[in-house]
């Protein structure tokens, strides 16, 4: 027989097809044929395959080799695949054995080394559902690929090590191999905050009700130190979360920044000069998730948000709406997941120091009014929680003891967000940032007297129609925290107090 | 540039060697050679033989005294290929064979610096 198949996997978006690798050996000159709508780093493997057979001592055939990665209608792209067709050439030259329900991944480098993808978790999710039972993985993605407990995952350094236990059985120690990964949890803590009880009040709000956050205020007075600590606050990710970060991450190879099997909320900061396809995801060849993705199940900050250019922020409209967004491209529609906890920064005026009273800025009144008025009305209107953040005062800086840590308050975080879960249980929602406006009026709808002040406000025209359902929302959220039966007056006036009467 | 010359001839000996250990393998094997390096302007075929079934074949023999450079089949490439499917239609027009059966093969030879050599036939290459 002249004929050898593997498994691999093809991934479109976090979408990924079980794609069999078959080798053919024909009588004819010595050529390669790569089928089944290969992209050029695929097309490529041809050299990496055939460098990396002969430096692990292996013979090429100098044959007629056509290799075809069906489903052929699929396109395919990346390196992952090296590693499948070596093994399956290998298999039609009858030199290694046949090798059933086993996918192979990884790439090869021209001495013979089998190297990281991107993409494996994802991949072996694919696999799995297809009914692969064992995976070859490169050894550099153990530990992401080592969170799918149904595979037997078989971690492998070198195409001569994959040989050698496909002939034998002999198989590397995997513990040996197993790679610390970097963790940055516990790195940061809300108690390193001096002063800003208000703006840590804020963060515990958000955190709770899902709430998204915009924190005005001079540069220096810590707004994002306050948003870089969020996940420290925010409560640890479920196994399925964890799994849905990782497989983004994966995917878009910004693994090397996060331990794979992290229960941390990720934190993701895209500069401001950002373009929109970084900020949603996209590209021509490959679809790869953008920030808004890779901040899936976690925070998503912005600095300086009314400097982003036009329509990068407004791009973010759709994933809050929805918790995904979809890409289209000539190649295709994917869809990434995309639920954050959206958290803006901005200075108060372009030079930043209109705060307090304002006796340093040298801004015009005119500068200052346009200098928010950048972000849009339909933006700011999912976002719940507007916080001035000031300077830290001279006594707060003085203080020796240090703020609260992040623990306990994610303690509260927790106690509160498990009440609502009891409130929402035959809701299709889950936070209190999510209420519908029409549930804020009738089933949902704080005590009398909360009612009869936000009205009072309303009629003052201190208030819109739009303003009182968010104070509304967040009323919840401070009723949850303080074990309120019901929204009352006092966590009313308190969402009210904490809107800082920035109507914008 | 003496040296260059040289090597030349030494490579043109090298393909005569060769070609010689084609042909005498294909006669033992029992062909009939019908022409050796038949040339013309387009270029040159290096052997022509009948073989037992009455199927002629055009064969293009490559030799190489290392695969440093690669296996000799190698060398083939599409080009080439269809060089040799307009010469052996050229060959079969002169010699007034035109619509008999013929196919194109391709003979690789490696000699070793002792002398010996292996010789691989692939049958039907284009």
């Amino acid at each position: 027989m002249t004929l050898g198949s593997t498994y691999g996997v093809g991934l479109q978006g976090l979408a990924g097809n079980l794609v069999m690798v078959e080798v053919d050996i024909a009588d004819g000159l010595p050529a390669y044929t790569l089928l089944g709508l290969p992209d050029a780093a695929l097309s490529e493997s041809r050299d990496r395959v055939r460098s990396a057979l002969t430096n692990s001592n292996e013979l090429w055939p100098n044959r007629k080799v056509t290799v075809s990665l069906s489903p052929a209608w699929l396109p395919k792209s990346g390196p992952s695949f090296d590693l499948a067709i070596a093994v399956a050439l290998l298999i039609a030259n009858q030199t290694l054995p046949t090798c059933e329900d086993t996918v192979f991944l990884g790439e090869l480098s021209l001495d013979g080394k089998v190297r990281s993808v991107r993409g494996v978790l994802p991949a072996l999710l694919a696999a799995a559902k297809a009914g692969i039972t064992r995976a070859v993985v490169p050894v550099a993605n153990l530990a992401e690929a080592k969170l799918m407990v149904d595979l037997e995952i078989i971690p492998m350094e070198s195409l001569s090590q994959v040989l050698r236990w496909l002939r034998t059985g002999e198989r590397v120690e995997a513990e040996a191999l197993d790679l610390q990964c970097e963790s940055d949890e516990a790195l940061l803590d809300f108690a390193d905050v001096a002063g800003q009880p208000r703006a840590r009040l804020a963060a515990e709000i958000a955190a709770t009700g899902g709430h998204h956050l915009l924190l005005i205020g001079p540069p220096g007075a810590g707004k994002t130190m306050i948003a870089q600590r969020l996940p420290t606050i925010l409560p640890q990710l479920t196994i399925t979360q964890a799994l849905e970060v990782t497989a983004v991450h994966s995917i878009a190879g910004t693994l090397g920044n996060r331990a794979p099997q992290s229960l941390l909320a990720p934190f993701v900061a895209p500069h401001h000069t950002t373009t929109r396809v970084a900020m949603v995801g996209g590209g021509a060849h490959v679809i790869r998730p953008g920030a808004s993705s890779l901040a899936h199940n976690g925070v998503l900050f912005i600095d300086e948000a009314p400097e982003c250019g036009v329509g990068i922020l407004d791009s973010l409209r759709q994933p809050l709406e929805s918790g995904e967004i979809t890409i289209a491209r000539s190649i295709g529609n994917l869809t990434f997941p995309a639920q954050f906890l959206l958290v803006l920064a901005a200075n108060p005026c372009p030079c930043g120091k209109f705060s307090g009273r304002g006796r340093n800025c040298t801004c015009t009144s005119q500068q200052v009014r346009r200098y928010l008025g950048k972000l849009s009305g339909p933006l700011l209107d999912r976002i719940d929680l507007r916080v001035i953040v000031d300077p830290v005062s001279r006594i707060e800086m003085a203080q020796n003891e240090l703020g609260e840590s992040s623990s306990a308050i994610r303690e509260r975080v927790m106690a509160a967000r498990d009440i609502a879960a009891k409130r929402f249980a035959h809701e299709n929602w889950k936070l209190n940032s999510q209420i519908p406006s029409r549930a804020l009026r009738s089933t949902y709808k704080p005590e009398r007297a909360a009612m009869n002040f936000l009205h009072d406000e309303l009629d003052r025209e201190h208030l819109t129609a739009r303003g009182l359902h968010k104070v509304i929302r967040t009323a919840w959220t401070l009723a949850d925290l303080h074990h309120h039966s019901v929204a009352t007056l006092a966590d009313v006036q308190q969402a009210y107090a904490l809107r800082d009467g920035v109507e914008l | 540039m003496r040296t260059t010359n040289s090597k030349k001839s030494l490579n043109k000996n090298t393909g005569a060697i060769g070609e010689e250990i084609a042909a005498q393998y294909l006669l033992k094997r029992g062909d009939e050679i019908l022409g050796r390096n038949w040339r013309i302007r387009e270029g040159e075929l290096d052997l022509i033989t009948l073989d037992r079934s009455g199927l002629i074949h055009i064969i293009e023999v490559k030799t190489r005294s290392s695969t440093f450079f690669g296996h000799p089949l190698e060398a083939i490439d599409s080009a080439k290929a269809h060089r040799i499917q307009r010469l052996s239609l050229a060959w079969l027009a002169t010699n007034g064979a035109l619509g008999c059966d013929y196919q194109i093969d391709a003979i690789a030879v490696l000699i070793d610096s002792d002398g010996s050599h292996t010789i691989e036939i692939r049958a039907n290459i284009l």
